[in-house]
């Protein structure tokens, strides 16, 4: 009786199998030309490659000035260049770094490509509201750069008051700017979750959603709910710098340490922004190149979960010497160590999905594994510096320098470099060098760890951070970590070299050149304008490695719009009848 | 188990600054054990990485994986331990930050002002001090701190010890330095040009000695008796930090360099000129926005009215002179 009751509940679609075409004539890169419609366009994989470019050239913007600032720190005091100009230099490093680069790269720049790719949908669900993502972002970084040129700023990108409502130059318009790129945050934001939420394929239930895709749910979920709080600072700063009104600056009867509260209330969870859509890289690239199934799914993807929930409750770790109350620090050190343990528990499941796999060291897994020993690093000094007492002695020095540069570009920066390397093909439709991908990996490797490691060990013997000047004793460890920021500079350039060479010279890439079981490798490369040609039915999750590839590439056999959750299926491809769940 | 000693001792002097304070021992053994714990972690995982990689490398590429999707006894253990090891570190943390936090009784007090870019020290005595805080060896000081402009942090590498000075407020912290000597302390809070330069030495005295060091310099201090006044004003300008913005060699920095700079006409940003003799000097000692030099910004330079008297003024004035 059970059965036929169940039976009855069951709606039959016909599915076939629709294998990618090898060499598509038509793609989404050939169908609408010309530089209006980049600029006017509503698809997601072309508003990605904006994102991609102006990220890009931010990047480089940034990584010149820490260039600059590391030539400057070859001797004590002056070098080169004045105080006054270093200190500039630092804040838009910084700024430029988190606001322009960090913050959009894995989610607006490679998630607005992916993900609704990963869905099987044809766009996000709103995709005007993409494209004005995108303007809003530009226009911040317009309002940003003018700021620069107009006066500049030297508050470094934390703005802390009083100095930042004090010091002269262009505060006022480079928050600006930033309360703007917020918004574009923001809309990037509602839009992914809404997309997640009724853009999924027909069968593509949430034990079946990739990763990357919690990943992104997760970070946008941050998103929306800690960057308004940004923008309500700023607005504050902003109205104590014009109107005079006393909020934070204690000469007009304000409190400074209210701003940083504020300010990481915001910032902190934004650290989650910047690396929890690069863990969801982490996921995909390890299943496609071991060739296994994700070991522990709902472990990685709800621990995404916790660390954006828990990482709204930690700000106060930023503060431990601030002034705040001995109790507060309490409750935030411990809380988090607690923000640690979700993040082990992905580091140890990626590991063991490395067991009885089929390995292939290609460059998106090297960098991968560049990613493994620096975010390691990178997370257990944050359990140093969550411990109080050590981070009464280590904070503000060049050990947290140090820190946050392994967990954002030892990190972040890996796993979009692996993202880029895996997705590239799909992208552009072209393969990049080999050798030269895993060459640059171990160059940015190496280079990485020469700057940084010397930084932990004059961070602990008290080099504090921000320093234009310092004491004689610190300056091999100076001189060390500038010669690696030179090797790891070349790495970056040569990454640019070999993939723009690949645009133009590349081979052609097949439609899966990994042989992912990833619903965006079931379509040609690059992918049709409107991603599907047929509507994806999803039978099979996207780690199902132990199922042959003819269990994939289906989709429904006559056109409808079938967006349902039709979990249920009964499946005929090519004469062969499955059996689903 | 000496082995395990020397070994610590030996990364100690590697990594971390002498330990001066009492209490800085307990900060490096936590700080030794996070970081050791933390190694082992590292190096096992690593390890069992690279073991996967070398082990299960793909030989054929039509290879078929087994379906593992999870095991449950082995994520709970992989979850407590961490969870064990890190409440662990956390307890043992925020111990040794009480006792960083409690200040004993018995501790002697000194009230610290912080501004752009100098530390200056006032004593029970009414004795002062800018640019080195006097303490006694072997006696719980307290310092009690505030700010006369932005957020400064003072920090002491050797004490293990840090504290945000915040204007409008106070904040305390204390140390105890068993031994005499001299510590470093740097300005940790970002705070401007000067940041870099806004340091100060903790000079620890034997006890008579600085009883000595207090007497000679209550009630703000005369010119000892083997310094001229000219060496005296020398002595002047580098513990009240004039030196942190004011060259002695012609370069360029915050404020105009003394070099050559007596007798000689300065333009002013109003485009009017004056004169530099002892009455400018003077006046831009105890009234630094009443005349700025063109080609330098105004409301940098903190007033030291009431920080110095007549006769150190007399004598900076007279070193000044010096500088041709």
């Amino acid at each position: 009786m059970e059965t036929a009751e169940a039976s009855s509940n069951l709606k039959k679609i016909q599915v076939q199998r629709f294998k990618p075409e090898s060499d598509p004539d038509e793609t989404y890169l050939t169908e609408e030309t010309g530089i209006w419609s980049w600029l006017t366009t509503v698809d997601h994989k072309k508003i990605g490659i904006m994102y991609l470019a102006s990220i890009t050239f931010f990047f480089f913007i940034g990584g010149l000035m820490a260039l600059l600032l590391r030539t400057e720190l070859w001797t004590p005091a002056k070098t080169f260049i004045e105080a006054n100009t270093y200190n500039q230099l630092f804040t838009l490093h910084g700024s430029i770094m988190i606001f322009l680069f960090l913050v959009p790269s894995v989610p607006a720049a490679l998630g607005n490509f992916i993900l609704p790719m990963q869905l099987g949908a044809k766009d996000v669900a709103f995709p005007r509201l993409n494209l004005l993502s995108y303007y809003l972002y530009l226009a911040g970084a317009g309002i940003a750069v003018f700021a620069i040129l107009n006066g500049g700023i030297d508050t470094g990108w934390t703005f802390y008051t009083p100095y930042s409502t004090s010091t002269g130059g262009a505060v006022t318009t480079m928050t600006f700017g930033v309360f703007v790129i917020g918004f574009s945050s923001i809309l990037t934001g509602v839009n992914f979750i809404t997309t997640i939420h009724k853009m999924r394929a027909p069968g593509l239930t949430w034990d079946k959603l990739p990763l990357f895709c919690w990943g992104l749910y997760a970070t946008s979920i941050i998103q929306i709910l800690a960057t308004p709080v940004l923008a309500i600072t700023l607005a504050l700063v902003a109205m104590e710098r014009i109107l005079g009104i006393g909020i934070f600056d204690p000469a007009l009867g304000g409190d400074p340490v209210l701003y940083q509260h504020f300010f990481w209330f915001y910032s902190h969870p934004a650290v989650y922004i910047m690396i929890v859509p690069g863990f969801g890289v982490v996921s995909e690239v390890i299943t496609t190149f071991s060739r296994k199934h994700i070991f522990g799914y709902w472990a990685i993807a709800l621990s995404s979960l916790a660390i954006a929930f828990i990482g709204f409750l930690v700000w106060g770790h930023h503060m431990f010497v601030s002034g705040q109350a001995a109790l507060a620090s309490m409750v935030f050190s411990f809380l988090t160590f607690l923000v640690g343990i979700p993040t082990g528990i992905k580091m140890f499941n990626w590991t063991a999905t490395l067991y009885k796999g089929s390995i292939d060291l290609k460059s998106p897994l090297l960098y991968i594994f560049g990613f493994f020993f620096l975010f390691l690093v990178g997370g257990l000094t944050g359990i140093v510096l969550a411990s109080i007492a050590l981070d009464v002695h280590l904070h503000d020095t060049y050990y947290v320098v140090a820190h946050f540069h392994f967990v954002m570009v030892g990190g972040m920066v890996m796993a979009f470099l692996a993202g880029l390397h895996y997705w590239w093909p799909k992208i552009t439709g072209k393969m990049y060098n080999e050798i030269l991908a895993k060459i640059a990996c171990a160059i940015i490797f190496i280079g990485f760890n020469v700057t940084f490691l010397p930084q932990f060990v004059m961070g602990s013997q008290g080099m504090p951070r921000r320093y234009f000047n310092y004491i004689e004793q610190f300056q091999p460890f100076h001189q060390v970590s500038t010669i690696g920021s030179y090797i790891l500079g070349f790495g970056f350039v040569m990454v640019f070299y070999y993939l723009v060479k690949s645009i133009f010279r590349g081979e052609k890439a097949p439609a899966n050149p990994w042989g992912s079981r990833s619903l965006e490798w079931q379509v040609a490369s690059p992918p049709p304008l409107h991603n599907f040609h047929h509507t994806p039915v999803i039978v099979n999750g996207p780690y199902d490695y132990h199922k042959p590839m003819d269990e994939f590439q289906l989709g429904l056999a006559e056109s409808g719009n079938g967006h349902g959750h039709e979990s249920d299926a009964e499946l005929h491809t090519d004469g062969k009848s499955i059996e689903a769940e | 188990m000496n082995l395990f000693n020397d070994l610590l001792n030996w990364l100690n002097d590697l990594f971390l600054p002498p330990a001066k304070s009492t209490l800085a021992h307990q900060t490096d053994a936590l700080f030794w054990f996070v970081h050791l714990s933390s190694f082992v972690l590292t190096i096992g995982l690593i390890a069992v990485i690279v073991y996967f990689i070398i082990k299960y490398r793909r030989q054929s590429e039509d290879e078929v994986t087994p379906l593992i999707t999870h095991n449950n006894q082995l994520e709970v253990t992989w979850s407590v331990i961490p969870l064990i090891l890190v409440i662990v570190v956390f307890g043992w943390g925020y111990k040794v930050f009480v006792n960083q936090q409690v200040v004993p009784d018995d501790a002697y007090e000194v009230n610290v002002t912080a501004q752009k870019w100098l530390w200056r020290f006032e004593y029970e005595n009414g004795a002062t001090s800018t640019g080195q805080l006097h303490v006694p060896e072997d006696r719980p000081v307290k310092l009690v701190m505030s700010s006369n402009d932005v957020i400064h942090s003072f920090f002491v590498p050797a004490f293990r010890i840090k504290q945000d000075v915040v204007p409008g407020r106070y904040t305390e912290m204390w140390f105890n330095a068993p031994d005499p000597g001299e510590a470093q302390v740097f300005c940790t809070e970002y705070c401007g040009t000067g940041h870099s330069d806004m340091m100060a030495t903790v000079v620890v005295h034997e006890q008579g000695e600085f009883e000595d060091w207090l007497a000679e310099n209550s009630g703000g201090g005369s010119k000892p008796d083997d310094l001229s006044p000219a060496e005296w004003g020398e002595q002047l300008t580098q513990q009240n930090a004039c030196r942190t913005c004011h060259s002695i060699d012609g370069s360029k920095m915050t404020g105009p360099s003394w070099k050559g700079i007596f007798g000689h006409e300065a333009t002013l940003s109003d485009g009017s000129t004056v004169t530099v003799d002892e009455n400018y000097i003077r006046e831009s000692i105890l009234e630094p926005e009443a005349k700025i030099v063109e080609g330098y910004q105004a409301g940098l330079m903190p007033t030291y009215q009431g920080q110095l008297n007549d006769k150190q003024i007399n004598a900076i004035i007279e070193y000044i002179k010096t500088l041709k």
